[in-house]
Order: C-alpha cells, then sequence, then structure tokens
C-alpha cells in the first residue's frame, strides 16, 4: 500500500468531513470569518471578528445563507455564540476531550464565503495552561499551534485527523499566534453566554506590583504577610477608588487571604464575587488598614 | 517502505525533472522549470525573459533554451531545450486533488536546486485574472516560480506561479497542459 497517497487521502477525507459543520460567519466588513454548527441551531465563532452586533448572516455547507441571532460574547476568551435557523446541516462531532497531544497533526478547516471551503495543516506546538488571557479569564488549557491562520480562518474549528472537532482557533488571544481553545473552554463559555449571553468578570480598577513586605513591618501583622501588591495606578471611578484604595497602598491580603501576584487577586474575581464586598487589608505609611471594597462588574469595551 | 523513504522517493522523482531556469549574466533572475515531455521545459513568464535563458538540471549540465511561447496572462512559457537524459514529469489531472490533498513544492529558492517544501491543499479554484489557481498551503520563496506542484504520488498537479496571502498559488496541470499544445501547434 503506498501509504503516502493513503495519508494524503486520509487528510482529504478528514477535511471533508469537518466541512459539514463548518459555516462562514458574515458579521464584518469585507472577508467573513469561519465559524463552528456546534450544536444544532448553535454557531460558535471568535469575538474579535463579530464587528457588528445586528444583521449577521451565516452561510452554511450547503451553501445557504441564514439571518443569526448574537446570543452573547466574551472577549476575554476571544469567544462569541450566535443562533441560526440549523435545520438540514449537521452539528460538528468531536474527538475525546483531552486526546490532543505536542506533536499531533492538526487542520484548520476554514469557510470564508459561499465559495466552498478551504484548509491549512500543522501541527500542536505546545499546550499551555492555566492560563490567564490579557483580558483577565482564566482558561484552563491553550494550544500553541505551528501553522497559519489565513484571513478568515479564526473561529474555524482545529480537527484531528479523523476530522474530529478538537478546539476553536483563534489569532485574538495570543497576539496573532495561531491557538486553538480547548472544547472543555469553549463549552463553559458557550453554556454562560447562551444562559446570560454575556460572562460578568469582577475588577478592582487598580494597577499592581509586587513586592515584598519587608519582615520589621510584616512581622507586625497577625498573621505575618511577606508578599504583598504595591497600587501604582487607581481608577477614581471604581470599585477600588470609591472604597478608597491610594497610590502605594501596598495591599497584604484580600479576605484574609495573602496575595503574592496579580494571579492570586484576578482568583477573586471571579464571576460569582461581582456585587460582594471584600476585606482588604493594607499597609499604608507602615500602618495596617482595612479597606472595604464591593466588587463590580469590568465594563465591556 | 516507511512513509519517510516514501516522501523521499517522491521528493526524488519531482527533483529529477526540476530545473533552473535562469537569464544570462551576473544580474539575471532565476527561477525554476519543468521537464514536461521531451524537447519542452515549461516555466512562468515572468521567469523566461527575453530570447536567451539557461536551463540547469540536476545533473550539472547547463543547456540553451529558446522561448518558444510566453503568455503573461496565464504567467506561462514554453522553452525549447535539448532534453537529452532528462526525465520528462508524470503528469496527473489538478482536477484528481481535494483540499487537504498532501502536495510538495520543489524549486531553487536562492539558487538552492532542489529545496522542497511540503503541505495541503488550501483551496481549489481561486479565480485571478480569469485564470483558475490552485491555492495550497505550503512555503514559497520567490525561487520556486516556475517549479512543479506536486502530490503524494510524485506527479506535477501545477506549476508553482506566486505567493498569495502567504499561500502558494499554482496554475493547474491541465491548463498547463492546454498551453503547451497551443504552443506546439503555433510553433
Amino acid at each position: 500500500m503506498d501509504t503516502l497517497q493513503v495519508l494524503s487521502d486520509n487528510l482529504a477525507d478528514a477535511v471533508d468531513h469537518a466541512a459539514a459543520w463548518v459555516v462562514a460567519v458574515n458579521a464584518r466588513p469585507r472577508i467573513a470569518a469561519s465559524g463552528v454548527h456546534w450544536r444544532p441551531g448553535v454557531v460558535v465563532t471568535t469575538h474579535h471578528t463579530v464587528r457588528r452586533e445586528e444583521d449577521i448572516t451565516v452561510t452554511l455547507s450547503d451553501g445557504r445563507t441564514v439571518p443569526a441571532t448574537l446570543a452573547g460574547r466574551d472577549a476575554a476568551t476571544d469567544l462569541a455564540v450566535l443562533r441560526i435557523d440549523g435545520s438540514g446541516v449537521p452539528p460538528a462531532s468531536f474527538a475525546e476531550p483531552g486526546s490532543l497531544k505536542v506533536g499531533h497533526v492538526v487542520l484548520q478547516v476554514g469557510r470564508t464565503g459561499s465559495a466552498g471551503h478551504s484548509a491549512s495543516f500543522g501541527v500542536v506546538s505546545t499546550i499551555v495552561g492555566p492560563w490567564r488571557t490579557w483580558r483577565g479569564a482564566e482558561i484552563d488549557q491553550l494550544f500553541q499551534l505551528d501553522l497559519a491562520i489565513h484571513d478568515g480562518f479564526s473561529g474555524s474549528p482545529l480537527v484531528d485527523s479523523q476530522g474530529n472537532v478538537v478546539g476553536l482557533n483563534t489569532s485574538g488571544l495570543l497576539r496573532g499566534t495561531p491557538a486553538a481553545l480547548p472544547l472543555s473552554v469553549v463549552n463553559r463559555v458557550m453554556d454562560a453566554l447562551l444562559a446570560k449571553g454575556r460572562i460578568a468578570r469582577g475588577y478592582l480598577g487598580v494597577g499592581l506590583q509586587p513586592v515584598e513586605v519587608p519582615s520589621a513591618l510584616g512581622g507586625k501583622l497577625d498573621p505575618p504577610r511577606r508578599t504583598g501588591l504595591i497600587v501604582l495606578a487607581v481608577d477614581a471611578d471604581s470599585p477600588g477608588g470609591r472604597g478608597g484604595l491610594q497610590l502605594s497602598d501596598v495591599i497584604v491580603a484580600v479576605d484574609h487571604q495573602s496575595v503574592a501576584d496579580v494571579r492570586d487577586l484576578l482568583a477573586l474575581l471571579a464571576p460569582e464575587r461581582v456585587g460582594s464586598t471584600v476585606a482588604v487589608e493594607v499597609l499604608r505609611g507602615g500602618t495596617p488598614h482595612t479597606i472595604r471594597v464591593t466588587i463590580a462588574e469590568r465594563p465591556t469595551r | 517502505m516507511t512513509l519517510a523513504d516514501q516522501l523521499a522517493a517522491v521528493v526524488a522523482q519531482l527533483r529529477r525533472s526540476t530545473v533552473q531556469v535562469r537569464g544570462r549574466g551576473a544580474a539575471a533572475g532565476s527561477g525554476s522549470g519543468i521537464v514536461w515531455k521531451p524537447g519542452v521545459i515549461v516555466t512562468n513568464a515572468h521567469v523566461a525573459t527575453k530570447g536567451f535563458t539557461l536551463v540547469e538540471p540536476a545533473d550539472g549540465s547547463v543547456r540553451e533554451a529558446r522561448v518558444v511561447a510566453s503568455d503573461p496572462r496565464r504567467d506561462l512559457a514554453v522553452l525549447g531545450v535539448d532534453t537529452t537524459g532528462l526525465t520528462p514529469a508524470d503528469i496527473a489531472p489538478a482536477g484528481t486533488l481535494r483540499v487537504g490533498s498532501l502536495v510538495l513544492a520543489v524549486g531553487n529558492p536562492f539558487g538552492l536546486s532542489g529545496a522542497v517544501t511540503t503541505g495541503i491543499v488550501h483551496k481549489l479554484s481561486e479565480r485571478r485574472r480569469r485564470t483558475r489557481l490552485i491555492l495550497a498551503d505550503v512555503r514559497l520563496l520567490p525561487g520556486n516560480s516556475g517549479g512543479p506542484l506536486g502530490d503524494a504520488a510524485g506527479r506535477v498537479v501545477g506549476v508553482n506561479a506566486m505567493i498569495l496571502r502567504g499561500l502558494a498559488a499554482a496554475i493547474p496541470s491541465d491548463v498547463v497542459e492546454r498551453f503547451v499544445r497551443e504552443a506546439q501547434l503555433a510553433a
């Protein structure tokens, strides 16, 4: 058997298999982006390629273009969810979660208009995570890819050599570097967006940098603290500003939990904490103070 | 044969029929060409500029060629050359390709002879200037122009012509075949 020809045919079969549920999302000027018919009537695509919230259409694999409504979007994970009348086209089939390893051959299958689908090919170069995106979402895993994300391929599925979906491609999370979100993240965010239309994330509105607390100062605290976050900027009209946080305050604990880096603090700003009031322990001029701050939802851009 | 051995065999097959094409003189540009049939080498019109052209096959010889036909619109040229000792390429219709099919490009970027890059068919029918092109997710460099895009069996399915948005754009073999026949009729 000619294994190279078999490999070539398998790759083309995988592309064919996936093309059935890859859609083109028409929500920005000029070139369309791709999307995945994830569940019957539900299309998942990338947030950064959805430039308008109305007059969105989706071009299906059978060539039809149907209207779509925006169910929700989340800038922090770069995901957007649309609802369509998807009757007649199949929803995606998925690979076993967690099956993808570094070095696995993967394909991207995109659709950027009515003129058929297109594909690119590469390998998984690294798997990173847990990782916090630059807009504050906690992601358990992110696939970094050794392949080219061509125009309109954000929102396309990353598929394995069988053509089953292993992730959703985006160039919007790693400053243009090809990456894909795993199924677990997409499913979690999609469910939240379908239920509520957005994901509320807490924020304080302060700029912080980790510092070491001198033992002479930290030792005065009960319990003693060794690390803290110094306040380098305060947005006056923000939870931190309204609560009374000041420049050069050193935050040593929040709700009695010590904070060693900004990630510790971000972890306390999860969606369920929005609206709750926390006790922020600070050192101000060497003296301990406790400031009460009500966590608010991060404004959407 | 292992997959790696087969890949090497396919590359060797494509390289046998790939030549370097260059003009005379130090400043002349260079590209690649394909031994299409006995006496006929196909390259891009933008590679085969003006009357005198030199062809260098992988066997180290340097052969003089004359431009028999050149069509800037299709970006194709036919060179008449003595192909004694050279193996014409195995040509397959581009219609055998599918999106996702494995493809290879062989050429002479920077004068390197027989450099190979691999990838898959990205899109089958990109229209540009009234011609149909195969787009492949394969890395090309300027000297690849005029060289073969081959399939997994080592058959030539297209002539690499340009880089479009980072993708290799190739003229399908059937378009090339028609051009070669027209050129031979006219000659």
